[in-house]
């Protein structure tokens, strides 16, 4: 692409939030506005050149023409979420008539626009993790968010449910910032629901940024569910800091989405920590998925556990790179990366590139990729005892995928997914 | 029940069976022995439905159906069951919820209401008492992990709980002690009913002192070149197979 078209298409997109007005917001949001867009001046979109985005080609999603407008009008959709607890966006923005909320001590759950009013711990944190410098689609969510969740655990608070955040594209065309921030302090516990859905059937994107903060021997689980609509594009990004002895764990589904990139970072900043990140890809059509993972060890005797799993139907596309990187000082790390990948036809594509970068010596670190077929044999083997194929495959299909879904710690969206996979292979029950 | 007539198959164009005639009443057990090479596996693939091998003559009537045209699936619902001679190992998959869910779509094609758990779990536990399988094997992956031995009971377990009305039973005794050969043959006899019927396909003659087959065919370059009783077996096991190949080259 040459340099002028390069920036025809970023002022095409960057004239979306040109008439925004974010004079109500408050002022240490305002700041970060501000620095956030001189970065987003500075920056270039990805480009085939950019190492970190080879994969994956942004452009449709830049020269797109959307809207920001708050949906007009009721959403009718039964959203039918196990819990009390539960915020609903809407095209990026906070849906007051869709939410509800229990009170429960020490768990503090709102829109992200009520947090700034009310919460003090939100100024200290706000827009320090995320790698507005670096990253373009990161410094536009801080500087043109319109809302989000926002979650804080006091400290040993822990949340007897699970919290559910649902963001819905709701507009055709639209264009979101949502914007999420998590602080687990200290001994807390939760288990998050993340989801992103579609009640429209034109193209709509989606960049959601959420910060995450697991102090001290603190526990959380966030689900990520992706199902928006097959024309739908999602940038998603996760960046999540660990403090000593905290336990973290990210479960990333993926089901459905023209474009999705999922970015996600975690930086270990105290000893013993444990970080689980699972994600399951199940592509078809001509849908494009690229999943980005760091986990950076900086600190000794921590432990990563990474499954990612994927199949790979029609013309589809999987990307997995993930990248483990150890610290001179993380002695003792144990860091393990696997990515597994099921193609079923020949025009799907899996690109998957998982890396180590050790600069310790005392380590236990391990990576592996392996791609394969559905196993013949094993289908003969079912359908020779009257299995229907439809079934023998979506039975050796859900075999693929178990160990991934065991992963989920959250019984109803456990049952969703594995529904999912029974109803996408099976196309009957 | 089953009449197998001038069947020829190749696979990747090259021909292995060509031209078996052979026909199984109800209630009959027959042996099919022959050297290595001879198509003896290749014949219970076409007869199960491997889509790898190309039919390209013959005919196989089932009870009366077209068995050829059916698929795998359908082929073991109208009752035709395969022991494999190596069982696949499937992980993930449970051995007793793949079972139920084979069973019930089975009676669901009949017209049968599904089995309840409870008819369910009752018949699991007799039928693995007949092949002496282990409690803790029908609760793990298909044949994940298990031994060669453990696998040809698996075999003969799932077997006695689809209760076909025709069985092939693929070199189930290659690979066996002669203690699980015992358990083995002992729980296919226990299923042997006056309506039923069993195509025992082996290397060896010693599975055939526990299986007594009515009638023994020899295998040779595709084609049936001798049919006898169990003597025939025991001649095998004494001269080998040269005499038959002999024979086989001055007819041929």
């Amino acid at each position: 692409m040459s340099e002028t078209l390069a920036i025809k298409n970023k002022d095409h997109f960057l004239a979306h939030f040109r008439n925004l007005d974010f004079s109500f917001d408050v002022d240490f949001s305002k700041t970060k506005r501000e620095e956030a867009e001189k970065w987003v001046k500075k920056l270039d979109f990805p480009t085939s050149k950019t190492e970190y985005w080879k994969y994956t080609r942004v452009n449709k999603l830049i020269k797109g023409d959307y809207r920001m407008d708050f949906p007009e009008g009721e959403i009718d959709i039964d959203l039918s979420v196990p819990s009390k607890n539960c915020i609903v966006l809407v095209n990026g923005y906070f849906s007051k008539e869709l939410s509800w909320f229990s009170a429960e001590k020490g768990v503090n759950f709102s829109s992200l626009s009520d947090a700034k009013e009310n919460s003090s711990i939100i100024q200290k944190k706000f827009a320090t993790l995320s790698k507005d410098q670096d990253e373009i689609f990161a410094a536009v969510n801080t500087a043109y968010h319109q809302d989000g969740a926002f979650l804080h655990l006091e400290k040993n608070a822990v949340a007897s449910e699970p919290l559910y955040i649902i963001h819905i594209s709701d507009s055709e065309s639209a264009l979101s910032n949502p914007r999420n921030l998590i602080i687990m302090e200290e001994g807390s516990e939760a288990k998050v629901v993340l989801k992103t859905i579609s009640t429209q059937k034109g193209t709509s994107f989606t960049n959601m940024l959420t910060e995450v903060f697991v102090d001290r021997n603190a526990n959380l689980e966030i689900n990520k569910v992706q199902e928006e609509g097959e024309q739908d594009y999602q940038i998603a990004c996760e960046q999540v800091e660990q403090k000593k002895d905290s336990h973290f764990k990210i479960n990333t589904f993926t089901l459905n989405g023209a474009l999705v990139r999922n970015n996600l970072n975690i930086d270990l900043l105290g000893e013993h920590t444990e970080t689980w990140l699972n994600g399951l890809y199940l592509l078809q059509g001509k849908q494009h998925v690229d999943n980005h993972t760091h986990v950076f060890h900086r600190e000794p005797n921590c432990v990563s556990h990474e499954l990612y799993k994927g199949i790979m139907d029609d013309q589809s596309t999987g990307v997995f790179n993930g990248k483990v990187f150890v610290h001179r000082e993380a002695q003792k790390t144990n860091a393990y990366q696997s990515n597994a990948n099921m193609v079923l036809t020949d025009d799907a594509t899996i690109n998957s590139k998982p890396e180590l970068e050790i600069y310790a010596d005392d380590v236990q670190c391990s990576h592996g990729s392996t791609t394969g077929q559905l196993d013949e044999e094993a289908l003969f083997y079912l359908r020779s005892r009257g299995m229907s194929e439809k079934s023998a495959r979506a039975v050796l299909l859900n075999a693929f995928a178990a160990d991934v879904v065991e992963h989920i710690g959250v019984e109803s969206v456990k049952e969703e997914i594995e529904a999912f996979i029974d109803s996408h292979y099976q196309g009957i029950k | 029940m089953i009449k197998i007539e001038n069947l020829h198959a190749s696979i990747e164009g090259t021909e292995i069976l060509r031209g078996i005639n052979l026909e199984i009443k109800a209630g009959e057990v027959h042996a099919i022995m022959g050297p290595n090479g001879s198509g003896k596996s290749t014949l219970a693939s076409v007869l199960a439905g491997r889509d790898e091998y190309e039919v390209t003559e013959g005919s196989v009537n089932f009870l009366g159906e077209d068995l050829l045209e059916l698929e795998p699936e359908d082929r073991a619902r109208a009752g035709v069951f395969l022991a494999f001679q190596y069982p696949v190992e499937i992980p993930g998959v449970s051995n007793i919820n793949f079972l139920k869910t084979a069973i019930n779509e089975i009676r669901e094609k009949r017209g049968q209401d599904p089995l309840s758990a409870k008819d369910f779990l009752q018949q699991v536990k007799e039928k693995s008492a007949l092949v002496e399988l282990d409690g803790k094997l029908k609760n793990r992956s298909v044949n994940e992990g298990f031994s060669g031995g453990e696998k040809k009971r698996n075999e003969i377990f799932q077997m006695a709980m689809l209760e076909p009305k025709f069985s092939i039973l693929d070199e189930t005794d290659s690979g066996l002690d002669i203690d699980a050969l015992r358990v083995v043959a002992d729980g296919v006899n226990k299923l042997k009913t006056k309506d039923n019927a069993t195509l025992v396909i082996t290397h060896y003659q010693r599975l055939l002192d526990y299986i007594v087959p009515d009638f023994v065919h020899v295998l040779y370059k595709g084609r049936i070149v001798k049919t006898g009783d169990k003597n025939l077996a025991l001649e095998l096991e004494e001269k080998g197979y040269d005499w038959i190949k002999d024979d086989a080259g001055v007819t041929a």
